[in-house]
């Protein structure tokens, strides 16, 4: 049975009538029209329906809709935004670090897997700043890309720890004018 | 610069079928008209209207100068991810010299594009030279406009940024706007045309000449692909996006995981509707043997398509397994086609100073693309607009006239990008299933296929068993090359059809077909595979299998090659270590073509190739280090003289003995494919490919029983993940002057191959079936 269900989603609060044990990815996608979290199995095996709940990455296709009530969900769409308040921040940069630098480094071929790439790297730059190699192969490893672009994500990852530790934004010129294409 | 729709989440229906015009708003006539004083033809009139292709030999059909003295380019190349539109945008704005960011293109839309087929590495190389083409003509009659309004010879004329001008002077200009913005051009070209994908000669000797390749500016560089931000930022709209109003969404429902092609066709017993009547307004839809339920809730569709209970004819017991797929090849009934016989190979493999004679085995593997594919359409009584993500839209519209029964001109397709695909994936099935839903319904559907619909369904890559035998001399020149090669024939796009037809498929097979069980095919062995090396005496030979019996097949990047590339350079290993010889220098020995070898010159480069025979540093420890080196290429029919492409890889690898897992630590791939529009994106393939190939090389495999495929997740297909993936030097071999060829499928084989070939320096063991698993390398690790 359908039941009315009051979300935090990007630091809006949403009302959606749906039956609690619908997935979170339907709600995301079709009732609030998000265009991040996105479908790839639905079984919680490949990573692109991600988003953060609470700060911590959880695969939004097996996360029902009733068991983030009254908790924060943060989509790609709100990632700068949730950058910036937890990182103090301001003013409040366009794209999160990560993404300055998957445009930098030309990461994504078709670009599906982006998603959950980005919120599953965003959550290892909080908790691991200047992450190693192993720790972000470590990281990333539930997260597939099947146009095998593992080696510029892992150097944008690198690339946004840098700029994080440099400045908590990417500095670089260039990069911010190609994020404005 | 893409554009797409402004309303990317909620298209509006506006009657997309009877008066539409382009539905994608960047080509926008009202209000933006100005005065004209001089020729440029009349007012274009409105794509949109009426089913393509335009015609052409005109300029008009690929090319719009626009008010703000940008263009459109109506390109038919669509967005697979890997760069080609960007790719004809810079050639576009080389020959019209305009900025890059002059140019734009629009989604591409069989009532508004030109007829493009983004498949066969056709995008640099032919859609590339067809964009060249009507760029410099409509730069041509731009100059001629310009050199009347400016009362100056066009010899005299310059441009820089749609803008003309006389003898350098800025007071004597004009812009491109000016000339014929949003007007016409009303010129009639030549452009070139294919047979097959080979380039016939042009008939008419008066066609604009393109621009002087040393003269670029934005060919040959890295710009940025324009669809990159909008992917990373989340703007951009991919197909399973795509909302229409009163749309509802749907899933289908059939077997789990494909049995016997031609053998096992899905067959309703029955469908128990009381088992989804606790899921309220689902409805479920039938055509003969289609079945899908479709709700306004995803949801809702989702679990009724799990929950209903569907009785289905039982699939016969007669696939092989994927452990006996090969030796049932050798006692099936096959066609024996030569492709190729010089000289007499019995005689040279007799005389040869070193002989070796190997059975390679290359499985089925699935396109699994990152999301499964989705459609939506929107079939009313007379007319149909599907948005999917073909790699041929107008090709497709045929097979849908027959679903459908409506006229071919009536039927609209629109492309919106999946996820990866590299080949036929489900991106056909699910847009014919759509458009049926839609119309046995009434109303929009949006179908979304299940992870293990799109791993059970698809049109695998075809499996290849190899014999071969080869022999060199005394010196390490090979003198005898004999390939015997077992593929069975191919069916795609008919699963679909076939279900809701409740016939034979409309098509099936490609490439020419042939008498006999198996036809005839282009996933056959060819000479191009192999004629890197010079060999005296060579044959090949396929022996062709009927398809029913076994697993749908289809193109999966660089279709075959993988396999065909792991058994002839695993050969040409084995000739080298039997000669001892080192594997790059045996490789030198046989091979004079100047590309190949500076393909082969740029990997070992890169990767500080130190010469040693194979397996000559064999070690007893727990976890031992090899390299590989090989060379790779994509058959096609066009991929001849001028239009071959040259890749070539070293791959280093660690073998742990003790659980049986390879590990590819750093490839390095090269890769020759001519004029290299885009140097950037090209780095990008070869990186994808380096890892595609050892994902390959490692991991997938489709498993199936006696009755169905069961590999249906990612947890039974295997894939490459993250934690394991190798560090990738590509390297691009530039060639200005030559023309361009395919760029994403010719460093695959070269991987996989490679791999194979590294495996056995590290452990002095030939694996000759692949994917390398674990289990298959104690096996082989054991019984030595």
């Amino acid at each position: 049975m359908a039941d009315e269900l009051t979300l935090e989603v990007n630091a809006s609060t949403w009302t959606v009538t749906a039956s609690p044990e619908t997935p979170l990815l339907y709600v995301l996608m079709n009732d609030l029209g998000l265009l991040g979290p996105r479908f790839g199995c639905g079984l919680g095996q490949c990573g692109v329906c991600s988003v953060l709940i609470d700060g911590v990455e959880m695969r939004s296709c097996i996360t029902p809709t009733s068991a983030v009530v009254g908790k924060s969900v943060t989509t790609l769409e709100g990632l700068p935004a949730y950058y910036a308040a937890r990182m103090n921040v301001t003013p409040a940069p366009k794209l999160h670090p990560l993404q300055e630098a998957m445009i930098a480094e030309q990461a994504p071929q078709c670009g599906y897997c982006y998603n959950g790439q980005i919120i599953k790297g965003a959550e290892l730059l909080f908790q691991t700043p200047e992450p190693s190699e192993a720790e972000i192969r470590s990281a990333m490893n539930g997260h597939l890309c099947r146009c095998g672009m593992y080696p510029r994500i892992m150097s944008a990852i690198q690339r946004a720890a840098q700029a994080i530790a440099a400045n908590g934004i990417a500095s670089s010129k260039e990069t911010a004018e190609i994020a404005n294409v | 610069m893409f554009e797409r729709d402004d309303a990317p989440r909620m298209l509006r229906r506006r009657d997309f079928l009877k008066t539409t015009g382009v539905v994608v708003a960047s080509f926008s006539i009202a209000g933006k008209l100005r005065a004209q004083t001089q020729p440029g033809g009349a007012l274009v009139a409105q794509r949109g209207l009426v089913s393509g292709p335009p015609d052409p030999n005109e300029v008009d059909s690929y090319i719009a100068i626009n008010a703000d003295n940008t263009a459109t380019i109506y390109s038919g190349y669509v967005e697979l991810g890997q760069g080609g539109p960007t790719a004809l945008l810079q050639i576009a704005a080389e020959e019209l010299d305009l900025d890059f960011e002059q140019v734009k293109t629009v989604t591409v839309d069989t009532f508004v594009s030109t007829n493009g087929l983004t498949l066969a590495s056709r995008t640099a190389a032919i859609g590339g030279t067809e964009t060249r083409a009507a760029a410099a003509e409509a730069r041509r009659l731009l100059l001629e406009l310009a050199s009347e309004r400016l009362d100056a010879p066009v010899d005299d004329l310059t441009v820089a940024r749609g803008v003309v001008s006389a003898g350098g002077d800025p007071r004597r200009s004009v812009t491109y706007a000016e000339l014929v913005g949003d007007r016409s051009f009303d010129r009639k070209f030549e452009q070139f045309s294919y047979n097959g994908g080979i380039e016939l000669p042009r008939k008419n000797a008066d066609h604009a000449i393109p621009k002087r390749r040393d003269a670029y500016r934005i060919v040959g560089t890295r710009v940025p692909r324009p669809d990159i931000a909008e992917k990373v930022k989340g703007t951009y709209q991919f197909v399973q996006h795509v909302r229409l109003p009163r749309m509802l969404h749907g899933r289908v429902v059939w077997p789990r995981g494909q049995g016997a092609h031609g053998i096992s066709n899905p067959t309703v017993v029955g469908i128990d509707g009381s088992s989804i009547k606790d899921i309220p307004g689902v409805q479920i839809v039938r055509r003969r043997n289609l079945v899908g339920v479709v709700a306004e809730r995803e949801w809702d569709a989702v679990r009724a398509a799990r929950q209903l209970k569907v009785t289905w004819a039982p699939f016969a017991a007669v696939l092989p397994g994927h452990e006996g797929l090969f030796e049932s090849f050798r006692t099936a009934e096959t066609n024996d086609l030569i492709d190729t016989d010089t000289g007499d190979v019995d005689d040279a493999l007799s005389r040869g100073a070193h002989v070796v004679s190997s059975t390679y085995r290359g499985p089925y593997q699935s396109h699994g693309t990152m999301a499964p594919n989705c459609a939506v359409a929107d079939v009313t009584t007379d007319a149909a607009l599907i948005m999917c993500s073909s790699q041929a839209l107008y090709q497709m519209r045929f097979g849908l006239a027959q679903l459908l029964s409506l006229p071919v001109e009536k039927i609209r397709l629109q492309y919106y990008a999946g996820s990866n695909t590299y080949g036929n994936s489900c991106y056909g099935e699910v847009a014919n299933a759509a458009a049926v839903m839609s119309q046995e319904v009434g109303r929009p559907v949006r179908l979304q296929l299940s992870r293990e619909d799109e791993l059970g369904w698809d049109n695998y890559g075809p499996a290849l068993l190899s014999d071969l035998r080869a022999a060199v001399d005394a010196s390490g020149k090979l003198v005898a090359l004999d390939y015997q090669a077992w593929v069975h024939a191919t069916a795609w796009f008919e699963t679909v059809s076939q279900l809701a037809l409740g016939s034979p498929p409309p098509t099936g097979g490609f490439g020419v077909e042939a008498p006999g069980p198996g036809g005839a095919g282009l996933f056959s062995v060819h000479l191009s595979q192999t004629d890197m090396y010079e060999v005296p005496n060579r044959r090949i030979v396929n022996h062709r299998v009927a398809g029913a019996g076994y697993l749908r097949t289809g193109a999966l990047r660089a279709p075959m090659d993988p396999s065909t590339f792991f058994a002839l350079e695993g050969t040409m290993d084995e000739l080298a270590y039997a000669a001892k010889l080192d594997p790059y220098e045996f490789r030198k020995r046989n091979i004079s073509h100047p590309r190949w070898l500076g393909a082969l010159k740029a990997a070992t480069d890169a990767a500080k190739w130190t010469p040693r025979v194979a397996a000559s540093e064999l070690s007893n420890a727990r976890i031992v280090a090899g390299r590989g080196i090989a060379v790779g290429t994509h058959h096609l029919p066009q991929n001849q003289g001028d239009r071959v492409t040259y890749a070539a890889a070293v791959v280093d690898i660690e073998v742990n003995k003790e659980t049986g897992v390879v590990v590819a630590k750093h490839v390095y791939g090269a890769m020759d494919c001519g004029l290299a529009i885009n140097p950037g994106i090209v780095e990008s393939q070869i990186v994808g490919m380096s890892v595609h190939g050892t994902s390959l090389a490692l991991c997938e495999e489709v498993q199936f029983n006696e009755t169905n495929v069961t590999s249906l997740d990612w947890g039974t297909y295997q894939t490459l993940r993250f934690g394991d993936h190798p560090t990738v030097t590509p390297i691009v071999v530039q060639q200005l002057h030559e023309q361009s060829s395919g760029a994403g499928e010719e460093v695959l084989p070269a991987v996989v191959a490679a791999i194979g070939n590294a495996f056995f320096d590290a452990t002095g063991v030939r694996l000759r079936q692949y994917p390398l698993t674990p289990s298959r390398v104690l096996a082989a690790l054991g019984s030595h």
